[in-house]
């Protein structure tokens, strides 16, 4: 089964995931940051590979990401991405070294790796309360940190569905720093389910398939 | 009518020919390869963003031949010809096919930019295209530029800055 036979209620059952997962992940960020981050209402949304970019302000746009595989029940890839300048924000925030910054080559392993950490808390708990959800299995990989253009980076998440189709069924959900005034945008979840999996996480929480 | 001095965008997965004065570009290449096919005398140039390595690989109703190494080549080729690109003068610069995530997972699609390397170069030797220059590898992302006026490719990469092949 595949988008075309999507209805409105699998649009929904979607975006509840993006809810209850990126909700989890904004409260566990909160507690490392030690801010108070709320997250955007989650979009589903069927779009074109050029399109996904453009969500994210273009191809040739550089991102931090934080990248990790689903294994288990179902597969697929998620994309934890800020800009540059927040990820560096976190990043002083977590170790107390403000000299660091993403925008340089130059690698500061501490920071990456604080980074990674913190890309590895918030997404296992996207992926643990999708899991308790839906009663699935399902394990991240160890995540992995990139600091390049969104194009170059997003498109490893799309290999398995381009086999597939010219379009990604994208669960977005936008973070933003409530104690900031300008209240602006602070990050992105993307979640990626492989065309497989949709089947088994619609069977899981009970959505009646037509064929 | 061609614009002077435009530049066409090629986008995932897809495929366009230019003319001079007209330069060709596609954005933020990772483990997807750039492909230029030109006739330097003629101005003539087309560009195709693959994005997997071969067609058989498809479970798609419809087959997005830009999306293959194997279809798009084959196809770019054709559309080069039809904007007067003599077979026997057309040359072929590549660049692309980076490894952006250092993953240890057993999972072969993580391998893809090196695949699609592999493949690529095999569908040109299969068509006897000359491949005159690449930049392909590494781990950074790249925004290529080709101009048919002078057959040079631009490669710019977030941190290695601007070079030319």
């Amino acid at each position: 089964m595949y988008m075309d036979r999507f209805t409105s209620l699998h649009m929904d059952v979607l975006k509840e995931i993006g809810n209850i997962g990126a909700g989890n992940a904004a409260t566990s960020l909160s507690q490392i940051l030690n801010r108070k981050i709320e997250m955007k209402v989650p979009a589903v949304k069927i779009v074109s590979f050029d399109e996904m970019m453009d969500i994210v302000g273009g191809p040739e746009r550089v991102l931090v990401a934080v990248f990790l595989r689903i294994e288990g029940d179902i597969t697929g890839s998620m994309f934890f991405v800020l800009s540059p300048e927040e990820a560096d924000r976190f990043v002083h925030r977590m170790t107390g070294d403000e000299t660091f910054t993403f925008s340089t080559s130059q690698k500061n392993e501490l920071a990456i790796s604080a980074f990674q950490e913190l890309g590895n808390i918030v997404s296992g708990s996207y992926l643990t309360s999708l899991s308790d959800f839906t009663r699935l299995n399902i394990q991240p990989s160890v995540p992995s940190v990139a600091v390049d253009m969104v194009g170059a980076i997003l498109s490893i998440g799309l290999i398995e569905l381009s086999q597939v189709s010219d379009y990604a069924i994208v669960v977005n959900t936008s973070l933003m720093d409530v104690e900031e005034s300008e209240q602006e945008v602070k990050g992105h979840f993307f979640l990626l389910p492989d065309p497989n999996s949709f089947e088994t996480i619609f069977t899981a929480l009970g959505v009646i398939q037509d064929d | 009518m061609i614009d002077v001095s435009t530049v066409v965008k090629v986008g995932i997965a897809d495929l366009n020919v230019v003319q001079s004065p007209q330069r060709i570009r596609t954005s933020g290449l990772g483990s997807c390869v750039g492909v230029v096919l030109f006739d330097e005398a003629k101005h003539v140039a087309g560009m195709v963003h693959v994005m997997l390595p071969n067609s058989s690989l498809a479970r798609e109703k419809t087959l997005n031949t830009a999306k293959y190494a194997d279809t798009g080549i084959g196809e770019l080729l054709l559309k080069v010809q039809a904007l007067g690109a003599r077979k026997y003068a057309i040359k072929a610069k590549i660049a692309g096919g980076a490894q952006m995530f250092a993953f240890t997972s057993a999972n072969e699609m993580m391998r893809i930019g090196p695949r699609n390397v592999e493949s690529v170069k095999e569908q040109l030797q299969r068509y006897r295209i000359p491949l005159v220059a690449e930049d392909c590898g590494g781990n950074s992302g790249r925004t290529i530029e080709f101009d048919p006026t002078t057959a040079l490719l631009e490669i710019r990469t977030v941190n290695k800055g601007v070079s030319q092949i």
